[in-house]
């Protein structure tokens, strides 16, 4: 008796990985870690400013340095930039990809709705979206200093404080900041899941440590122009 | 008990549908909801009018067949299939809104009636295993671990009523897919296939125009059978898996 044996030869797996949801999914989870460990750097780099401006400023300096003598002046910041270019460009791509077809596989919806997911899950793509225009945002405030009335180039210190000391820098800055915090409540412990890591027994340990992040994220990044505005950093 | 019933009624899939009302009186709080649908349809046949059409088969929890969204919830407000939803559950006096599964997927029939044979293709892309039919094995030829055979058991609970696409904010059918890979997957004769199982169900359910997971966890709530929302985390893990091992094999 002879068995079928499927000797069918299929597209090659990568492919078939970036088509599939599951692929896409992938995507974003790694590009949402990648983005994540950037800002866990990025917040404790941005406490340094509670310190005085020479600290702050002498620590900015040290970013363009770092790596040398093996990498030149600015080397080692501009592969950071190149990373989180990528990693932003792919989650943005995957994220719309994968809301089209979500929202192709419902084309009627219900008479009767509910909303059963919590706000952190329901807010995912909106809060994306907000976090986007917040990127281009903040890139024009303190690294280009497009928009930084009163901004120097070379005192960071100086032009954080240049941008809190507007009101609208501050609305727009905390804002993003909570939503940077729902948005890594869920897709902290959801990168998780999508990477396979999740478990029964875990899953408490991976929720805690979602929250977790997000609330240190969001109250360290808070700080910056809650100091401002309280004079602690002046 | 008298109940306002809002039912989706729609003739055939090209069909416009809309939901109708109708008064269902003499309800007794031991009734399934299917029997309240039986009663109303009675009267509608007797009106001479065309009976509200909706799937049904076993009424006793394990086939799979029935399924509608009542009052935005797949199955209902208990966590059991509709035909074992009993009317104890409303108060008298309520309005039901009773809705067909909605999914690109699961094109709609008649009424509350959906085409689920979406499903069906999942599994006939590698849910299943491939041994030779014929007189059955002897019992203990392949031991099975008894943690491995309650794992396999728990997703092979899962019987195909299309609740979790149906609860699905994104309509996707991963907790679906995942119970038949997973219940296969932890059993040593789904060992064989366990690669080409896990990425032609993944494909043909993409290809069946189903939505991604975000993981709001509505699925697990909706299932009647209780697959947990981490058996879509484990069949990620498969997949993953799966991959690795055909990008090796090339």
């Amino acid at each position: 008796m002879a068995l079928a044996t499927r000797t069918d030869r299929r597209p090659p797996p990568l492919r078939t990985a970036w088509d599939s949801t599951l692929g896409k999914k992938t995507v974003m989870a790694v590009s949402g870690l990648v983005m994540l460990l950037y800002l866990v750097a990025h917040m404790l780099g941005n406490l340094k400013i509670f310190f005085g401006p020479d600290d702050y400023n002498g620590y900015a300096h040290w970013l363009r340095t770092l790596g040398e003598p093996a990498l030149h002046y600015e080397w080692a910041l501009w592969i950071i930039r190149v990373g989180l270019t990528v990693s932003v460009v792919a989650h943005g791509v995957t994220a719309y990809q994968l809301s089209r077809r979500d929202i192709k596989a419902r084309p009627v919806g219900y008479a009767h709705r509910k909303a059963r997911s919590s706000y952190a899950t329901r807010t995912m793509r909106w809060g994306g979206i907000i976090l986007a225009l917040f990127i281009v945002w903040h890139l024009l405030d303190l690294t280009t200093l497009t928009v930084n009335r009163n901004a120097q180039p070379g005192h960071p210190y100086q032009n954080v404080e240049a941008t809190f000391h507007t009101w609208y820098g501050d609305v727009i800055y905390i804002v993003a900041m909570l939503a940077l915090g729902l948005h890594i409540r869920h897709g902290f412990w959801s990168a998780a899941q999508t990477l396979g890591a999740g478990n029964r027994r875990r899953d408490r340990v991976l929720k805690a440590a979602a929250t977790g992040l997000a609330v240190l994220l969001t109250a360290g990044f808070i700080a910056v122009p809650v100091g401002v505005m309280t004079g602690t950093v002046h | 008990m008298r109940l306002t019933l809002r039912i989706w009624r729609q003739k055939n899939a090209a069909a416009p549908g809309g939901m109708t009302a109708y008064e269902v009186d003499g309800i007794s709080p031991d009734m399934s909801f299917l029997e309240v649908l039986d009663t109303l349809n009675e009267r509608l046949t007797l009106e001479g009018e065309d009976p509200v059409a909706f799937d049904h088969d076993c009424r006793e929890g394990i086939c799979g067949a029935c399924g509608v969204v009542i009052n935005g919830d797949a199955h209902g407000p208990e966590r059991t299939t509709s035909c074992q939803l009993h009317m104890r559950s409303f108060r008298d006096g309520d309005t039901i809104d009773v809705e067909p599964w909605r999914s690109a997927a699961f094109p709609v029939v008649r009424d509350l009636v959906v085409d689920r044979s979406a499903f069906d293709r999942i599994i006939a892309a590698g849910g299943y295993v491939s041994v030779p039919t014929g007189a059955a094995p002897e019992a203990h030829a392949t031991p099975v671990p008894k943690p491995d055979a309650d794992r396999a058991f728990e997703h092979a609970e899962c019987i195909g009523c299309g609740a979790c696409v149906a609860a699905c904010p994104n309509g996707s059918a991963m907790l679906f897919t995942s119970a038949k890979v997973n219940h296969l997957a932890a059993l040593p004769q789904g060992g064989p296939e366990r690669e080409t199982r896990v990425l032609d169900m993944v494909g043909q359910m993409d290809a069946e125009g189903f939505g991604g997971c975000t993981l709001t966890g509505e699925c697990a709530t909706a299932c009647p059978k209780g697959i947990p929302l981490m058996s879509i985390t484990a069949m990620n893990k498969e997949w993953l898996r799966a991959n690795r091992r055909a990008g090796r094999t090339r």
